[in-house]
């Protein structure tokens, strides 16, 4: 893995709304993406990763900054001079073609010899699993079939860096895993760099080798899911990735002061939390990390109980706030709503969090 | 078994709510069959007919001359020689039609494209500007064209400033100049439509797939329009077949196109029954040309109907 192999320089991107307004897509992003590696642009929509991939796909031409693809610069390129390709989130398959004719359209324009078209085409097929397909129209074609052919389409270019464009959030959820599965497995075998647009936190997650967190055209936070799960650097990042508990307390001598009275010893805290001097402070709990407890830090009244099988959901409501716990659902006595209960955060899993 | 389960036999012939009672298409139905049947049933019979000595009408008499006056003159020594007036009229007929398909089909394309990339509020008003043309008597609007073209007109009198000589109209250019004109608009309609449909999330994928420009039009735009296309042919090539007020208004009737013998066949030469030999002879031709167009459109599985 050549660490710089996709670079995004200082890419800034201005849209004029109709209104007359601005609305800044990306402002002066930078990130590196490594040869090989599977790339997650996450945040809600209007964050701007979709305008970041369509930046490197050539279909959108930033306002100012580079992009550089092994070394060379392609932010200038029309992007049918750029070696990269895209699966696009309608799929955008030729509905007057054949699957085959819209996996060959590709090729046919590289010039690539008629014997080796049909070879790749049917590679292609074979690696989407829908070998034999390629006389079909894509309108007789299921929308699970509709979107491997347009990533057959895309990979059969053999392209330095695939760009998906929320390919799977057309469909439904068994669809999506099966997929998700199937993605990974294709980019380990192609060895091929994915850059993969998506809201979904979860998607992200179980796919990325490392995710950069959009918040309003700017990248919050870029590091693997593991670490943006546990080390979320401020409270949007916390509540976008996974579920958080965001409870405010004040700074006091030795700990901070949760609602209810109760103060959480700063020894209690994940050890790379940053307490400040004095004042207000975002603590962030996950609702597996609450267990029940006598005389637990956190107190207050159940509201609801939800059964999810593998877990108990318990909503309490401690004083203005209510904090969720997802309790491991066997072992446990189950609370009943309206009744008092008590948690304590395990060791070192509550955080402070910037706002 | 002995119950029987008598159908909900009002409810049945309600139907389904927002299907009309096929009895409401009775009477267009009537009126179309009445308006175009009558008349072609007309000229079918009258084609079979002999002119009567003196006056307009027909004689009851069954003949196949008029079709046979088509193609060959009898001289007055009795000898038959080919005709090839009339031929050469429909040549010329079919002649400007295809150069008005042509031409209207070349500058249609890029209007219909540019309006069905606008943004909806400015589509609305491109294509009411497209239809402006309608709101003006054909007549008055040739009218308008003659006195444009015309040599003292005011292109003539503005080329007349450098000396360069202008003098276009009572030619063929001007008919077809006329026809152009007055068809285009029929032309731009059915494409738009057709491209207004067209997802232009195609060409980007095109274009990512390596594609350039031209490619992308002749590749993934001009098939998705394709049904338009072909609306747009047979809307402009068949009444331009039959059109007659260019050439006799712009073409000084010098050149005469297929409709103006036949009009001049009920109106001046009296001549009923070969009028209608020449009619059903152009009504053959355009029938052969629509079930060309319409099996060009089914070969490729467009859904285009056009009889």
């Amino acid at each position: 893995m050549s660490e710089k192999y996709l670079e995004i320089r200082n890419i800034t991107k201005v849209f004029q709304t109709p209104e007359g307004g601005e609305v800044r897509a990306l402002d002066d992003v930078t990130l590196d993406i490594a040869s090989g590696e599977f790339f997650i642009l996450l945040g809600p929509s209007g964050c701007g990763k979709t305008t970041l991939l369509r930046s490197i796909a050539g279909l959108e031409y930033p306002d100012s900054g580079e992009i550089i693809l092994q070394g060379e610069r392609i932010d200038d390129k029309p992007p049918y001079e750029r070696p990269v390709n895209t699966v696009f989130q309608s799929y955008a398959l030729f509905p007057h073609m054949t699957v085959g004719e819209n996996i060959a359209f590709g090729l046919e324009m590289e010039n690539v010899d008629k014997d080796e078209v049909a070879k790749r085409v049917s590679e292609a097929l074979e690696q989407v699993q829908l070998a034999g397909y390629d006389k079909r129209m894509p309108s007789q074609l299921s929308g699970g079939q509709q979107q491997r052919v347009a990533l057959a389409r895309a990979l059969a270019k053999k392209p330095k860096v695939l760009l998906l464009d929320e390919p799977l959030s057309a469909l439904d959820l068994k669809l999506r895993r099966g997929m998700q599965v199937e993605l990974k497995r294709l980019q380990r075998e192609t060895g091929i760099t994915f850059v993969f647009v998506t809201h979904d936190q979860e998607e992200a997650m179980s796919m990325g080798d490392r995710i950069a967190v959009f918040s309003e055209g700017k990248i919050v936070q870029l590091d693997t899911p593991v670490e943006v799960y546990r080390r979320p650097v401020n409270a949007y990042v916390a509540d976008f990735i996974g579920e958080t508990n965001l409870i405010q307390g004040t700074v006091v001598a030795g700990g901070i002061s949760l609602p209810g009275g109760h103060v959480l010893p700063t020894d209690q805290l994940a050890a790379d939390s940053v307490i400040p001097a004095a004042g207000e402070v975002t603590v962030a709990i996950r609702p597996e990390d609450l267990v029940l407890a006598t005389n637990g830090l956190i107190g207050g009244i159940v509201t609801d109980v939800i059964f999810t099988g593998d877990s108990v959901r318990v909503h309490v409501k401690v004083g203005d706030v209510e904090v969720i716990a997802a309790l491991a659902s066997y072992g446990t006595e189950i609370p009943v709503q309206g009744s008092s209960i008590t948690l304590n955060p395990e060791h070192r899993a509550a955080r402070t969090v910037a706002s | 078994m002995t119950a029987v389960t008598s159908p909900p036999k009002k409810q049945a012939q309600r139907g389904r709510p927002g299907q009309s009672s096929p009895k409401l298409a009775y009477l267009p139905i009537l009126f179309l069959a009445f308006a175009i049947g009558i008349p072609l049933l007309i000229i079918i019979v009258y084609s079979f007919l002999e002119k009567p000595s003196q006056g307009t009408g027909v004689k009851w008499v069954f003949t196949l001359e008029n079709y046979k006056a088509l193609f060959i003159q009898e001289k007055l020594d009795g000898t038959t020689v080919l005709d090839t007036r009339y031929i050469k009229v429909l040549w010329t007929s079919f002649y400007y039609s295809i150069i008005t398909t042509v031409v209207t089909l070349v500058l249609a394309i890029p209007v219909a494209m540019w309006i069905a990339t606008r943004d909806a509020r400015k589509r609305n008003l491109l294509v009411a500007l497209v239809t402006l043309p309608f709101w003006i008597s054909i007549l008055i609007r040739t009218y308008g064209m003659r006195q444009i073209i015309a040599d003292e007109g005011p292109i003539g009198k503005f080329l007349g400033i450098f000396d360069i000589s202008f003098s276009i109209l009572y030619t063929p250019t001007a008919t077809i100049l006329g026809l152009i004109y007055v068809f285009l608009p029929f032309m731009i309609l059915p494409i738009y439509a057709s491209a207004e449909r067209f997802d232009f999330r195609l060409a980007e994928a095109a274009y990512d797939l390596g594609a350039k420009r031209m490619t992308v039009v002749r590749r993934v735009i001009l098939p998705s329009i394709r049904p338009g296309v072909i609306s747009g042919i047979a809307l402009v090539f068949i009444p331009a077949l039959g059109s007659f007020l260019q050439s006799d208004m712009l073409g000084g009737g010098k050149t005469n196109m297929v409709a103006n013998v036949i009009a001049n066949n009920f109106g001046q030469a009296r001549n009923w029954p070969f009028g209608s030999a020449l009619a059903v002879l152009l009504i053959v031709l355009t029938l052969l040309f629509v079930l060309i167009m319409q099996g060009a459109a089914q070969k490729r599985g467009d859904k285009v109907e056009l009889v």
